[in-house]
């Protein structure tokens, strides 16, 4: 039976009926049409499914959507809050080179934005540790700590 | 057989939950921060008939620090909460260390403490700890509640002195003895993110005569995380020197008994039982030391 809820998805609140037992990764790609919120493992281990829910990072795969109920959820098509200017994390993502496949870069870029807002001014130890439950299999994991680090600058000019 | 399709249930109070849960019966499963449980439905490891949210409990979502009895990390709160808590931090550092150090950062924003017991994981990263520092568990069932050393929680891997109907409500750390240290110790052969292939607790309890109490947990070495007697016996009573820590760090490899899986083989784990319970020992004492000047 499908449950009626409203998600907050990037200012807007959606309502829709869901079945109990989709993940806020499925309705926010099936249902939302926000496609930039990948799928990679299902188990929490890579990071590509990462959003915001509550000013948290969390893995989308493993949260119910019925859970998010009501919940402000922040995927990376929110990051650029205009919707015009990139965000300071996907300008250095760009300028550093960081992203070579992309497929785990919106994970990457919310997980960047936990980071920061919690650590304006990370060491490379944090930015690692901040990014522990991200993988990139392209491997580009300097240029994504440069790029972060160049982020966290920018951020607090 | 594709993913579970479940009735989803999110009552308000410990009562209704554990109703829930009877009356579901055997394909009902507790849901807190789901990190396990979506892994296992998303898997196809599990089918749950129903799933039973404990989010929208008010009540369990809590951390409460008590100077003249302890420490109470309520089911709800998470990893992510213990680990910066400030309390935690200043009188069970090593209980917000393991928290700090289980999994990754969206897990530990997700799933909690009590979650981690629950799943039973012989690996447990925050059972050797708690079970070193004499933790209990409250749980509650349709008789009412009940309170169990977390030692005697563990019944196997994933199998647990739970009850159906019963939930973990919360687990209680005693405030740790005056002359005491406790540390954390793990290794995985993935740097530290990956699930430990060894972790070991101890507390160390000094007086002026020596030491007057040792408690040191193994984990992911039995199919539970059990206590190292033996080697807590080698200390118990006598001044804690260099070569006596050793005794006691050998005694604790003996008394393991790992078996050999994707993490680490079985002798690599009881090499590492020995160094990592020499290490926890010596990191508990330098603070114990401290304490009784």
């Amino acid at each position: 039976m499908k449950v009626e809820i409203t998600l907050n998805v990037n200012g807007d609140p959606h309502t829709l009926a869901v079945e109990p037992w989709k993940t806020l990764n499925e309705v926010l790609r099936e249902d939302l049409f926000l496609t930039g919120t990948k799928l990679g493992c299902g188990s929490g281990d890579c990071g590509a499914c990462t959003v915001m829910v509550d000013g948290k990072s969390v893995s989308s795969c493993l949260t119910l959507a019925v859970e998010a109920e009501g919940k402000e959820i922040l995927t990376v098509e929110g990051l650029a809050e205009s919707g015009e200017k990139l965000h300071p994390i996907q300008e250095s993502f760009i300028e550093k080179g960081a992203i070579q496949c992309g497929y785990c870069t919106a994970g990457m870029e919310m997980s960047a934005l936990f980071l920061l807002e919690n650590n304006a001014a990370p060491k490379e130890a944090d930015i690692r540790r901040g990014l522990s439950g991200n993988l990139c299999r392209c491997t580009g994991y300097n240029k994504i700590v440069e790029a972060i680090s160049s982020a966290a600058e920018s951020m607090n000019k | 057989m594709s993913r579970a399709k479940f009735e989803y249930y999110a009552p308000g109070t410990v009562e209704e939950a554990s109703r829930l849960l009877l009356d579901a019966g055997k394909g009902a499963f507790l849901l807190a921060g789901g990190t396990d449980l979506l892994v296992k439905i998303n898997h196809e490891m599990i089918h749950p008939k129903a799933v039973v949210s404990l989010n929208a409990i008010k009540e369990l979502d809590f951390i409460k620090f008590e100077r003249n009895k302890g420490l109470t990390i309520g089911a709800g709160a998470r990893l992510a909460d213990v680990e910066i808590h400030p309390d935690i931090r200043r009188r069970y550092p090593a209980v917000a260390y393991a928290a700090s150090v289980t999994a990754n950062t969206q897990i530990r924003n997700m799933g909690t403490v009590s979650g981690n017991l629950c799943n039973a994981a012989p690996s447990a990263e925050n059972a050797p700890t708690l079970i070193a520092m004499n933790a209990e568990v409250a749980l509650y069932g349709k008789d009412g509640e009940r309170r169990l050393p977390l030692e005697e929680f563990f019944k196997g891997p994933g199998l647990t002195a739970l009850e159906p109907g019963e939930i973990l409500t919360s687990v209680f750390v005693p405030l740790p003895p005056a002359g005491s240290g406790v540390s954390y110790q793990h290794i995985s052969a993935r740097g530290k993110v990956d699930i430990s292939a060894v972790c070991v607790g101890a507390m160390v309890s000094l007086d002026k005569s020596g030491c007057e109490d040792v408690r040191i947990a193994l984990g992911a070495v039995a199919p539970v995380p059990m206590r190292a007697l033996k080697a807590e016996r080698v200390l118990k009573g006598k001044k804690p020197a260099e070569d006596l820590v050793e005794k006691a760090a050998e005694q604790a490899m003996k008394e393991a008994r790992p078996i050999s899986d994707m993490r680490a083989s079985a002798a690599y784990r009881k090499t590492m039982v020995r160094v990592l319970t020499r290490r926890a020992l010596t990191e508990a004492l330098k603070p114990a030391r401290k304490k009784i000047g």
